[in-house]
């Protein structure tokens, strides 16, 4: 933060020394962002080590794939449309002090119904027209799956934590039947949906094959933040999730606005469903479960619930996974390092912000 | 369908809801104790998870099961001294940290399972019963309740020993206060960040001691992703429970049958996807939600790190 000026400088004066501050800040930002992740690399080579494989060719084929190699990168940002909308819903939910821990049962029941829906709905009308029916039937599902929870938590004051979870395993379990039972394509032998046509997916980017749902994605996010910061709505949901007494105090609707933060969460967690399907995958598996939500949670309170830097993390993540994934091919290491890897990057980020924390108040004192 | 209701298969439903109810039961229980002191512990899947891998390969490499179950509640017990380090005593956010090592454990076992085990996939033998003279003579009850291994009436003498603990000791209103009124602790005199790194530190021994049981007893192996989400149950159960040992007893047979169910089914042939039993305990706690609306009784400081001379 670069409040910390000294007041009473000649304009021109405070001007210079503000723009240093920035850029030592900008600086600083930087250093205490890629230092955890150097570090992290680090500890995660030792245990890449104590298994036989050599880290420096695991982090390089890591890079290599997840970063720099044409293909690789395009995939990346494939990856990370699906994972900006999950971000995006828990933002609105963790400002409004919501733990909506559902998003994975949320989103597999978006993924079953854009899957589901269509396929069918592309024989029948345009197809821009079928997928945004599509995106619609998605986001609505997803919202009244979070429907009961949200009540339960507004007007009867049961803890979000348990419904949502327990929501999540129920949507689990009834996303798999759908798939077994209900949308089950009758032409193959394997439990899986109707598959939609490549060309009537999403659109690629350009001549490359990222999916436009990055450009969603990004949309999503950035209009979530700037709600969020912005605009009355916005304030009313932070103020709630400061502190719901006062909010009631100061004449906001807090039921309503709790069925409100429910609805934006999962919707935009159940548009993350529907990007994945009909940008990317084209049906759903039975028991095809990717479990995003539970990285993109840590990663949203590490951005401090902040949209531009949640999309940062968000690239981080993608660059790890399908980098990771490459590079477990490649070196006959299990795909689950790459969890590992994850898991210690979060760790060692949260504990640089402490000390750094620590030492700017050491240093005010 | 004769079979469904015969005597045997009653029994061996029972049985099985048992054994799958104590994995539960003991994560239940240790996420009560750090709740109760304020530490909201999403990290007890990956205890528990520590707790199956070391506490398989404990009695794995010893023949020992009891050795197993020591191994596995110190494995529990490192991944909860991780936890206590950071989010008590550092007091960084529960919720990162919680998740990350579960992720962590999760890739992390099943890693190690990869080189160590994936060629084999080695078994113990079946876990030796104990049997309870007289009782375990009572038709379909006996067999189903008296007929188990030493630790699952440990596990549940632990309820009371647990109930009686939170009730009646110095040590369980410590607990109670550094989840309600941390503050209030502090100028008690009694160390905050003391009395909850102990709570953490019992979770883990409890949770890595119901991986154990899981792999050891329950399964007889370790697989990677072995405890399928039992830890987030345990998390739900303490939760109901609202600080009260017996129904988390009460919830864990409640899903213990229900997951005994699904096995049961398909053993007797009848065609119903195991997703749709598997829901079934859930939907019970849903329904229950709502016609009752329980109101969450929780630690008012739960989530929250004491920082002693904070605001």
């Amino acid at each position: 933060m670069s409040i910390d000026t000294a007041p009473g400088a000649s304009a021109n004066a405070l001007d210079a020394t503000s723009r240093v501050a920035t850029r030592r800040d900008i600086l600083h930002r930087l250093l205490m962002t890629l230092g955890p992740i150097l570090a992290a690399l680090i500890i995660a080579g030792c245990i890449l080590l104590a298994v036989g494989v050599d880290p420096l060719a695991y982090y390089g084929y890591v890079l290599e794939k997840g970063l720099f190699s044409p293909l690789g990168i395009q995939q990346t940002l494939t990856r990370m449309a699906p994972l900006l909308f999950l971000a995006a819903g828990l933002i609105v939910a963790f400002r409004a002090g919501m733990w909506n821990l559902g998003g994975d049962g949320q989103f597999l029941l978006g993924a079953v119904m854009a899957a589901a829906s269509a396929p069918v709905l592309v024989q029948v009308m345009p197809a821009w027209l079928a997928l945004i029916c599509a995106f619609l039937i998605s986001m609505v599902v997803a919202m009244a799956w979070s429907l009961l929870p949200a009540l339960l938590r507004a007007y009867q004051g049961v803890n979000e934590i348990i419904t949502t979870l327990m929501m999540t395993f129920l949507g689990t379990s009834l996303a798999n039947v759908l798939v077994k039972l209900v949308f089950r394509d009758p032409g193959t032998t394997v439990p899986q949906t109707r598959t939609l046509p490549v060309e009537d997916r999403l659109p690629r980017l350009f001549d490359t094959t990222i999916t436009s749902g990055l450009v969603l994605g990004l949309a999503a996010i950035i209009i979530v933040h700037l709600v969020m910061t912005r605009t009355a709505f916005g304030l009313k949901l932070r103020i709630v999730g400061a502190n719901p007494r006062a909010a009631v105090h100061a004449g906001l609707g807090v039921p309503g606005l709790t069925v409100a933060v429910f609805a934006i969460s999962a919707g935009l967690a159940g548009l993350a469903g529907a990007v994945d399907i009909i940008g990317v995958q084209g049906n759903v598996r039975a028991d095809w479960n990717p479990a995003y939500g539970l990285a993109v949670i840590p990663a949203v309170f590490l951005a401090r619930m902040n949209g531009f830097a949640a999309i940062g993390f968000v690239f981080l993540l993608s660059v790890l996974s399908i980098g990771g994934e490459s590079a477990a091919r490649r070196l006959g290491v299990p795909n689950h390092f790459t969890l590992v890897l994850v898991s210690i990057v979060l760790i060692v980020l949260a504990l640089a912000e402490y000390v750094d924390h620590r030492y700017n108040q050491s240093r005010k004192a | 369908m004769t079979g469904l209701f015969s005597e045997v298969f009653l029994g061996a439903l029972l049985f099985g809801a048992v054994t799958a109810a104590i994995p539960l039961l003991l994560a239940g229980l240790g996420e009560q104790m750090s709740e109760k002191a304020g530490v909201l512990n999403i990290g007890i899947e990956g205890m528990m998870l520590a707790g199956a891998y070391l506490g398989f390969v404990g009695a794995f490499y010893s023949g020992s099961l009891w050795l197993g179950f020591l191994t596995g509640a110190a494995g529990g017990v490192a991944v909860a001294l991780i936890m206590a380090l950071l989010c008590v005593r550092i007091g960084l956010n529960q919720i990162v940290i919680g998740i990350a090592l579960t992720l962590g454990l999760e890739g992390l076992t099943a890693l190690l399972h990869h080189f160590q085990f994936s060629r084999s996939y080695p078994r113990l033998p079946a876990a030796d019963a104990t049997v309870i003279p007289l009782l375990s003579n009572i038709p379909v009850i006996g067999p189903a309740f008296f007929k188990h291994h030493l630790i699952v009436y440990v596990a549940v003498a632990l309820v009371f020993a647990m109930g009686y603990v939170y009730r009646r000791t110095q040590l369980g209103l410590n607990l109670q206060a550094a989840g309600d009124k941390p503050a209030a602790l502090d100028v008690a005199g009694i160390d905050v960040i003391r009395t909850r790194t102990i709570a953490v530190l019992t979770t883990g021994a409890l949770a890595g001691l119901g991986g154990a049981y899981l792999a050891n007893v329950g399964a007889g192996l370790f697989i990677p992703f072995i405890t399928n989400g039992a830890g987030f149950l345990g998390i739900v159960l303490a939760m109901l429970a609202r600080g009260r040992p017996v129904w988390v007893l009460f919830g864990a047979l409640l899903f213990g049958v229900c997951l005994s169910l699904t096995t049961a089914m398909q053993v007797a042939g009848i065609n119903i996807p195991t997703d749709i039993i598997q829901m079934l305990p859930f939907l019970a706690v849903m329904i229950m939600l709502v016609l009752f609306g329980r109101r969450a009784s929780l630690p008012a400081a739960l989530g929250i790190p004491y920082e002693r001379g904070a605001r």
